[in-house]
This record gives structure tokens, C-alpha cells and sequence, in this order.
């Protein structure tokens, strides 16, 4: 970790192009072996997926799922540090309602998209329901566990400087358990992103997800592939960045 | 804690050099460079040169400043690291990477293993040793009784204290009946006084077993205390600058440190280390 | 009364009330019956479902092919953390792709898994490994991070073979980050072989639950939900039990 993170990102930049020229790579050599009726090559792939992003009829459905996504992660953001902050401070109520998070985190949530559908309709309510109930759990756990293990130390110091409790959240919990929270926020993104998505598939009648499921009932395999990629794309960058910012908040604590 | 002087006559250091037996350990011209971690990739010469024998039956101690390479030698002798230049051997045979049969080791940290029982172990040391299941139960029951651990047998070292622990770890090592013991500041994580017991009983037990023993440490008093040779070792790269032969008398204990030569000998010590030591926290050499 | 059993006592309450809430809600026509029925009426239909027995078979198939997922997931995970512990620059590598993961959809990979393996159970089984086996993967790692180096110099000193050293020093050392993964790869088998019943499937839970849900026939899909809720808090609540006893045998808690 140290030799990688500390020894420049150059290394990092390095690693990262072998890990595409290598999947690159898989990826051709499974195409072919699959052939045309599964799969198509890297290089078709990507011209279909350029076609995708000029044809007028795509954007309505990205702007959709960015919408419900957006939606969904601004919910779920909010909702788990409040869960998280408030548990973390009051050692009875996570101790009451800890173990109730942890068996919520636990249980196959895609059961429950049927439920979500009866209750909220066919529509964005729906998915950006189902988007945030996969990355509430995980904000909230990071976010209490960070605030617990905060150095006792700190807390006794902003006590004595007679600190309320905003301020004791603002000044000393939140940029002393900041590094353990941002790990939180990183899998809660990821897991809104699938559960947004996942609600499309399931639960709606327009966005990536969507067209992702109608492709795959009409099997059509360019549309599966490009929308694919581009969502590996999306996630993969996306996580990138925030592991990269994870990496550096841990190195300054 | 186990161990009661028996004789009451007065100990003064003596002159008399502890029996003379054959090399047991013997290192000839060793160094010990390594590569530093990282893009610049230097070289960092952290050990040597060293010569030393150790007699056979011998209890003895290296100090020095930290970082001056004393765990690194006892790593060679453990067959943990293998030296850059030079000769290790035991018995005669020369160690390869690789740990002799009938050589003990005792690290600082606590090696217990947190998922066995105390009895589990203890039996763990036993892996590498063919013996019948009559001798091994033997043997396990001799270490538990020796360490003090009987009725512990089967607690999990969670239970355990950390002096306790440690004995855990001398009693897995016990097992195997070794006759070399390593010992890599053994105490150096417990109270002062914890130290002083558990010095009584590596005492004790380095009579009963017969065993050579070979203790790292960074305590000039464990040192004087426990040894009957103590070799100073200088600041990076360790070597040895100055063997100091104690003449305690092969029944001593911890009551030692009352007696005149005791201040005598940790003097001695801190003498040849001072400068050492200096150096090791980076300060310039202070003329004493 | 320590605080764990009021805390324990507080839960129990609170999840009654919120059941016994759910209750009035229905009973008295706050929720509609197409919406939601009784919580009693579930348990009711559940225990009809399971006496009458019609859809043991998608039960069992189910069940079967999670428990078939999670061993495969569980198996390869371990190995392959362990494989990864050694090989440092593959994990550096790697560590992009587990951090992304769980983004990814991974059942728009559903399809070429069909046409690769045959519409039979192989390729929910594979869906539902490979969404397990990072779980595994990483919780390993973690694990194997963790190992204080002086126990694996003590397997030196103790003559271990390589294997001895990973069987009877790694893992178990390790035992206790590897009982989060497989909670969490419990939970991720259960949702790829469920999801892939709901996308395109001819049997299991999953195909009844989506069948009975586009048929209103909430006395079926209610049960089912609540079954599938069941086995997995039932399998994790074991598995945490385990861990409990291994943290508490090393003195946390």
C-alpha cells in the first residue's frame, strides 16, 4: 500500500493501463471464443456505443436513470450520515438498533422490489426507493463504526473546550472519523448505482436499466454490450476517483 | 515466582569463566546488508562484522542502541534472515534460511496463537518432533508445570495476561526440548516487575533444561541480571564493541541487582553504550 | 439487567411494534389488500404454501442452487485471496476491480451466460458465485492484512510447510473476516440466483415470486418474499453466532 500510494501515481497510472490492456485483451479473446451470437469485440462495441450516444432516442433514458440516480444518492447520503451520526453518539440506540442494520444489510433486497412496485407505482419513485435502500445500510455502518472509533481523546479535548453538539460534529467527529465515512460513501455510491439500476431493470419503463432489460428479452446483444460498457465505464471511473480520494484522506490521517 | 535461592553464601562476581564447553554457535565474519523498501532501492548495511562463539550451555545477552541490527542477529541464528557475508553454523552444520532442529525461539510479540487453547498451544511446538503420544503428553504436562500453566490448560490466551501469554510461548518452545533458546526481548512488552519474575524463571528454567540461551534485549539490567556474558553491540551496522563476562554463580536470581557488582556491571555497560546510543536517536557524539 | 439485554428488549419491542404497526395499517384499510396483506395473513400463507407443498420444487431448486453458488464462491474466494496475498503487484492491480465491482450489473451478463452454458441451472449458479466470490475475496484480504507478523514467523520457526502455514495459522487466524464475507456472500447468492429467475428462468423463487406478482396473487408472493427474508437473516444470524464465539474465544467482543 505504502510502496504504490507513497511511491507516486506514477505506479498507479502504470498498474491501472495493464489492468485495462488486460481486460482489453480477455475481452477480445472471449469474443472471439464466444462469437457473434453472445458477444462482439472490444472495437465493435465501442462503435455501437458511439452510435448509441448520437441517436436522439438514448438521452431521454440516461438523463432518467442520472436523475433517479442523482436522487437516489443524494437520499441515501443524507439519510445513512444521520443514521450513522446518530447511532455513533448514542451508544444505547446503536446498541438497540446496530444489529437491526446489519440484518437489513444482510438480506437479498432484490426480493423486495415486487413490495416497492405495489407500493410506489411503476415510476421514478420506485427505482430511486430501491436505488437507496441498497446504499442507505452501508452509509449509515460506515459512518457509526467511523464516529465510535473516534479517538476518545478527541472527544474529552472538545468536551473541556465546552464544545455543543454541532460543533462537537462539525469541528471533531466528522474530519477525525472523515477517512472511515468516505470509505462508506464510496460503497454506498456503488450500491445505489446497482440498486438504481436494478430498479429499472425490474421496476420501470424508461432508463438504462430499462433498455438494459428490454435488450436482454429481445436479445440484443449490441445494445446489452454497449450499455454495458458504458456503465463499467461509469462505475469504474467514478470508483477510481473515489478510491483515489479515499487513499489520499487515509494517508493525511 | 518458582525459584528460591538456595545457597546463602554471599555472590561476588568472579572471574572464573563459565564452563568451558565447545562452540555451540559459532558466527565467522557475518554481515548482514539489506535492500531499503521503495523506488531508491540503496543499500543499508545493518549488521557486522560479527564473530562470535556461543558455549554450549552458556547464558548469553546482546544490548545495544536501537535499530543497531540485535534482532536481525538473532533472526540469523534463527535461520529467519540468511547473512549477506560470512558463516552461521550450529553444531557444525551451517544454518541455512532455515531453523536447526533443537533451536527455540521467543519473540517480543505475543505468538500465541488466539484461536488455540493454552494445551493447543503448547502441543503446537510438537508439530515438527516425531515423538510416541505417551512422550508427547509427557512433555506438554513437564512445560504446562514448568510455566506455571496447569490449571490454565485449557483457558484460550485471551484469558491469559501478557506475562502469561509469553509464558505460553516459552512453554511451546519447551516442548521441543531445544538446546539452543532465543529469546528476542521476551519482556520487553510487560511491567518492570513481571520482568523481574519472568527473569527468575528463564533463569530456572536455562538450569533444569541445560539449554544455551541467547537473549536479545535493549535492558541493561535484564542484561547484568540475567547473563553470564553480554556483548555490546555499537549503533548501525551492529557490531560488537566490548563482551562483558559477569562471574555470577550458576543458582543466581533477581535478587542480584542488590549487590555492588550488579551497579558495577550495568555501569560498564552504559559506558560502552552511551555514545552508542547517542547516536542511534541521531544526536552528535558527546565525550562522556 | 445489563444494557446489551435492555438493548436486546428495546429491539424486540420496537420490531413488534413496527409489525404490530404494519398490522393496524392493513387491517384497517390504510394499506390496501392489493397492496400489501396482513402480516399475519403471510405467516398464515406461508405455512399453507409450505403444507401444501406446490412450490417445494421451486423452493428446493432455489435453495439448491444458492447453497451450490455460495460453496463455489466461498472455496474460490478463499483460495484465490490467499493467491493474492502473495502476489502483490496482481492485487495492486486487482484492487480497482473489487472497488468497482459491486457497481457493475452483473446480470447484463446473464444472457451471454445462457448462450455459453445453456438455459439450465449453470448460469444463476454462475451469476450468483461471481457476484459472492468478491465478497469473499476481499474480506479474506482484510483478513490475511491483519495477520500479526509474528505468528507467521512463529509457523517458521515451527518448520510449516507452505500449506500448513495457510491451513493452520493463516485461516485461522483470519477465521473471523472470513465469516463476514461469507454473510455477505449468503446474501449476494441468494440475489444472483433470485435475480436471475426474475429476468429469465422457468422455475425457483424468484420466477414465482415475478409470476405472482404480474397475476395480483399477493397470497403467494407475499409468503415467498417473506421466506427468502427468513432463510437469509436465519443463515446470518448462525453465522454471526459463529463469529461471536470466535471474537470472544480473542477476547473481543
Amino acid at each position: 500500500m505504502n510502496a504504490t500510494s507513497s511511491g507516486g501515481s506514477n505506479a498507479g497510472w502504470f498498474s491501472a493501463l495493464k489492468l485495462i490492456a488486460l481486460l482489453l485483451v480477455l475481452w477480445q479473446a472471449l469474443a472471439w471464443m464466444v462469437g457473434d451470437v453472445a458477444m462482439r469485440t472490444p472495437l465493435q462495441t465501442m462503435t455501437f456505443t458511439a452510435n448509441l450516444l448520437t441517436s436522439p432516442s438514448f438521452w431521454p433514458h440516461l438523463a432518467e436513470t442520472g436523475r433517479a440516480f442523482g436522487l437516489a444518492l443524494l437520499l441515501a447520503v443524507v439519510i445513512g450520515l444521520a443514521i450513522g451520526f446518530l447511532l455513533g453518539i448514542n451508544r444505547f440506540a446503536s446498541d438497540v438498533l446496530e444489529p437491526v442494520l446489519v440484518a437489513l444489510y444482510s438480506i437479498p433486497k432484490i426480493t423486495l422490489y415486487p413490495i416497492l412496485l405495489l407500493m410506489f407505482g411503476l415510476g421514478v419513485a420506485a427505482k430511486v426507493a430501491f436505488g437507496t435502500i441498497h446504499g442507505v445500510i452501508p452509509i449509515a455502518l460506515f459512518t457509526l463504526a467511523a464516529v465510535r472509533n473516534v479517538r476518545p481523546v478527541f472527544v474529552k479535548t472538545g468536551r473541556v473546550m465546552g464544545l455543543g453538539t454541532g460543533r462537537m460534529i462539525s469541528g471533531i467527529l466528522l474530519p477525525a472519523a472523515m477517512p472511515e465515512i468516505f470509505t462508506g460513501l464510496r460503497v454506498g455510491f456503488s450500491l445505489t448505482l446497482i440498486g438504481t439500476l436494478l430498479g429499472e431493470m425490474f421496476a420501470s419503463q424508461r432508463g438504462l436499466g430499462f433498455m438494459l432489460m428490454n435488450a436482454i428479452g429481445l436479445h440484443n446483444v449490441d445494445v446489452i454490450m454497449a450499455l454495458t460498457f458504458l456503465l463499467v465505464l461509469f462505475a469504474g471511473s467514478a470508483s477510481g476517483l473515489l478510491l483515489f480520494l479515499n487513499r489520499r484522506l487515509y494517508q493525511r490521517a | 515466582m518458582t525459584s528460591i535461592m538456595t545457597t546463602s553464601k554471599p555472590i561476588t562476581p568472579t572471574r572464573t569463566p563459565s564452563a568451558p564447553g565447545a562452540a555451540q554457535v559459532s558466527l565467522r565474519g557475518v554481515d548482514k546488508e539489506f535492500i531499503r523498501p521503495g523506488r531508491s532501492g540503496e543499500t543499508v548495511h545493518a549488521l557486522g562484522p560479527i564473530d562470535l562463539d556461543l558455549r554450549r550451555g552458556e547464558f548469553f545477552a546482546v544490548v545495544g542502541p536501537s535499530g543497531c541490527g540485535k534482532s536481525t542477529l538473532l533472526e540469523l541464528v534463527a535461520g529467519l534472515s540468511t547473512a549477506t557475508r560470512g558463516d552461521v553454523t550450529f553444531e557444525g552444520k551451517p544454518i541455512h534460511n532455515r531453523i536447526p532442529d533443537g533451536v527455540g525461539v521467543v519473540f517480543q510479540e505475543d505468538a500465541s496463537f488466539p484461536w488455540l487453547s493454552v494445551r493447543e498451544n503448547i502441543a503446537f511446538g510438537l508439530r515438527r518432533i516425531k515423538i510416541d503420544p505417551k512422550e508427547r503428553e509427557r512433555r506438554i504436562e513437564n512445560a504446562l508445570a514448568m510455566m506455571g500453566l496447569t490449571s490454565f490448560a485449557h483457558s484460550f490466551p485471551a484469558q491469559l495476561s501478557g506475562g502469561m501469554r509469553q509464558r505460553v510461548c516459552i512453554a511451546r518452545t519447551l516442548v521441543t526440548e531445544p538446546r539452543l533458546i532465543l529469546l528476542d526481548e521476551p519482556f520487553g512488552a510487560l511491567d518492570q516487575q513481571t520482568r523481574l519474575l519472568m527473569g527468575d524463571e528463564v533463569l530456572n528454567l536455562w538450569r533444569k533444561t541445560g539449554a544455551t540461551v541467547f537473549l536479545i534485549t535493549h535492558a541493561l539490567d535484564e542484561a547484568a541480571m540475567l547473563a553470564d556474558r553480554i556483548g555490546v553491540m555499537s549503533a548501525r551496522p551492529g557490531r560488537l564493541i566490548d563482551i562483558v563476562e559477569t562471574g555470577w554463580p550458576r543458582d543466581r536470581d533477581s535478587r542480584i541487582v542488590q549487590e555492588e557488582a550488579f551497579g558495577a556491571i550495568t555501569a560498564r555497560l552504559w559506558r560502552s553504550l552511551r555514545a552508542e546510543s547517542m547516536k542511534a536517536i541521531g544526536k552528535p557524539e558527546v565525550e562522556p | 439487567m445489563t444494557p446489551k439485554k435492555r438493548a436486546a428488549l428495546w429491539r424486540i419491542a420496537l420490531l413488534v411494534g413496527a409489525v404490530g404497526g404494519l398490522e393496524i395499517l392493513c387491517l384497517s384499510g390504510h394499506i390496501d389488500r392489493l397492496t400489501m396483506q396482513p402480516p399475519h395473513r403471510i405467516v398464515m400463507d406461508l405455512v399453507a404454501l409450505l403444507a401444501g407443498g406446490e412450490l417445494n420444487g421451486a423452493i428446493a431448486k432455489t435453495l439448491r442452487n444458492a447453497a451450490l453458488a455460495f460453496v463455489i464462491a466461498m472455496v474460490a474466494g478463499v483460495s484465490f485471496a490467499v493467491l493474492l496475498h502473495y502476489l502483490r503487484s496482481l492485487r495492486d492491480m486487482l484492487d480497482p476491480v473489487f472497488a468497482t465491482y459491486y457497481a457493475i450489473p452483473m446480470f447484463a451478463f446473464y444472457p451471454l451466460l445462457i448462450v455459453l452454458f445453456g438455459l439450465g441451472d449453470t448460469p444463476q449458479i454462475f451469476i450468483g458465485a461471481m457476484l459472492a466470490v468478491v465478497a469473499v475475496i476481499v474480506n479474506t484480504l482484510n483478513g490475511l492484512d491483519r495477520i500479526p507478523r509474528v505468528l507467521l514467523k512463529t509457523a517458521r520457526v515451527n518448520q510449516l510447510s507452505a500449506w500448513d502455514t495457510a491451513r493452520l495459522v493463516m485461516l485461522p487466524c483470519a477465521a473471523p473476516h472470513i465469516l463476514t464475507g461469507a454473510k455477505l456472500a449468503v446474501a449476494y447468492s441468494l440475489i444472483g440466483i433470485i435475480g436471475a429467475e426474475f429476468i429469465m428462468s422457468t422455475g425457483g423463487m424468484g420466477y414465482e415470486i415475478s409470476f405472482a406478482y404480474m397475476n395480483f396473487d399477493n397470497a403467494k408472493m407475499y409468503p415467498l418474499i417473506l421466506l427468502i427474508l427468513l432463510v437469509s437473516i436465519a443463515i446470518n444470524t448462525l453465522l454471526a453466532k459463529w463469529e461471536k464465539i470466535l471474537m470472544a474465544r480473542r477476547g473481543l467482543s
